[in-house]
Parts: structure tokens; C-alpha cells; sequence
């Protein structure tokens, strides 16, 4: 999950339980039913794991563009020769 | 938010954040509600009156009750629990306050009820006060809800003149 990705699941975590909250809350309420708030928050919170917990393709449009190793040795620095990079284009999570 | 379990933290700490909050507005909700519950007590026979040995005063009474308590059942109810005293004053206590019967209800469907029963536990006056005592019948309730703050009232209702005589 790219950076752009991880800010998008943040927020689509904190409106998607949000709104079932008030949703369920509201339902609740006027049904006179505790069991159907709990029920109805339940259903939205499964919901909200399955779209923010799996890596979904729609969080890695923005992959990091990392320097070719090659580009970094042509400006060397001064103290340690940053040897670790690899090639991170396709990073995935 | 950079790997699953992390997202699966976030996730559930949220959720249970917003469910504490859930259950806070819920219980604020409570104090919308109208409760107008209703009952009556009748005394309908003295069955029997007496001093036991050791000096105290006994009575045993038959009762009709009848409550609708149907308008304490709100959507944050759990249940109520109920019970009859009998309140009267004697010249040692201010208020002497004695449960003559009670019960558990468990939901709404049970909460209009009447019920024809002795007294459940024992009438005895701390002393030999009660000939020609005069008596309140209240009927207090508590309400215990599903999140929030127990609550608790009281109806009082007609009272009782005891007999001058043991019988």
C-alpha cells in the first residue's frame, strides 16, 4: 500500500464507521431495538474491515518512485556509500 | 496503515471508540422518555395478626397488585426490578420501611400484571407497634438499563389502617 493509498484507507475508515454509527444509532432508535443498533454497527463494521483491511489494487496507484542505483552512484555521499537500495517501483504493502 | 495488522488495529480501536460513544447517546437518550407507569394495591384480608414470643408484632395480609409498568420499558431497558413496602412512622424510627413482596421483570410483555399473593416476606414490626397502625403502600421500582446510569422511583399508593386488636 502506497502513501497516497494509506492516507485514502484512513479516511475512508473513519466516514464508512461514522456514518454506520449514526445509521445504526438512528435505526435503533426508532425501531426501539438496542439489538438491531448493535446488529446494523456489527454489519457496517464487517463491511469497513473488508474494504480498509485487504491490500486492495485501488490503494497502489501512486507506487514510490525510487532512484535507480545506478543514479545514486553517479552523486555518491560523502560518508557512507548507500549500498541498500534496491529497485522498489513495484513495492507492494 | 501501512500493513494489515496495523489497519486491523486502527480499525478496531475506532470502532470501539465510536461504540463508547454509542452507548453514552444511548444512555443520554433515556431522558427523553415519558414514563407514566400506574398501580394498585388492595388490601383484602388480614390473615392473621399477633405478637410473637419474643414481643414483636406479625401480620400477615392478602394483596391484589396491579401495575402497568409498561412506559418504563424504553429500547435501553434490560429489565425492572420491582417491589411492594409497606412505610409507616413509629415513635423510634422516622421511617419504617418493609418489603412485602417483589419481583423481576424481564421484559415488557411482563409488565402489566396482577397479582393475587400473601405477603412474600414476613411483616414484622420492630416492636409492638402496629395495632391501629396506619401504613403507605408504595410501590418502588428500579430500572436497570442496558448502558448507562441505574434509576429508580417510587408510587406511593393508598395505605392501610391496621386492626386496634391481635386476631
Amino acid at each position: 500500500m502506497d502513501w497516497q493509498g494509506q492516507k485514502l484507507v484512513e479516511q475512508l475508515m473513519q466516514i464508512l464507521l461514522v456514518s454506520f454509527a449514526v445509521v445504526a444509532f438512528i435505526t435503533g432508535y426508532v425501531l426501539g431495538s438496542f439489538q438491531t443498533m448493535l446488529l446494523t454497527y456489527a454489519g457496517g463494521l464487517v463491511f469497513t474491515a473488508l474494504v480498509t483491511i485487504p491490500n486492495w489494487p485501488v490503494y497502489n496507484r501512486n507506487p514510490l518512485k525510487w532512484l535507480d542505483p545506478s543514479e545514486a552512484e553517479k552523486h555518491p555521499k560523502p560518508l557512507s556509500a548507500n549500498s541498500g537500495s534496491k529497485k522498489k517501483t513495484t513495492k507492494n504493502k | 496503515m501501512h500493513s494489515f495488522g496495523y489497519r486491523a488495529n486502527a480499525l478496531l480501536t475506532l470502532a470501539i471508540t465510536i461504540l463508547a460513544f454509542m452507548c453514552a447517546f444511548a444512555s443520554f437518550s433515556d431522558n427523553f422518555n415519558s414514563l407514566t407507569p400506574t398501580a394498585q394495591v388492595q388490601v383484602l384480608n388480614i390473615n392473621w395478626f399477633q405478637k410473637k414470643p419474643d414481643g414483636d408484632d406479625e401480620v400477615s395480609l392478602t394483596l391484589n397488585i396491579s401495575a402497568d409498568l409498561q412506559s418504563l420499558f424504553t429500547w435501553n431497558t434490560k429489565q425492572v426490578f420491582v417491589f411492594l413496602a409497606a412505610e409507616y412512622e413509629t415513635p423510634k424510627n422516622a421511617l419504617n420501611q418493609i418489603s412485602l413482596w417483589d419481583g423481576i421483570i424481564p421484559t415488557k410483555e411482563h409488565a402489566k400484571f396482577l397479582i393475587h399473593t400473601t405477603n412474600k416476606y414476613r411483616f414484622v414490626d420492630q416492636g409492638s407497634n402496629l395495632r391501629g397502625k396506619g401504613f403507605n403502600l408504595t410501590l418502588h421500582w428500579h430500572v436497570m438499563p442496558k448502558t448507562g446510569k441505574m434509576s429508580a422511583n417510587k408510587l406511593v399508593m393508598t395505605g392501610y389502617r391496621l386492626p386496634e386488636t391481635y386476631r
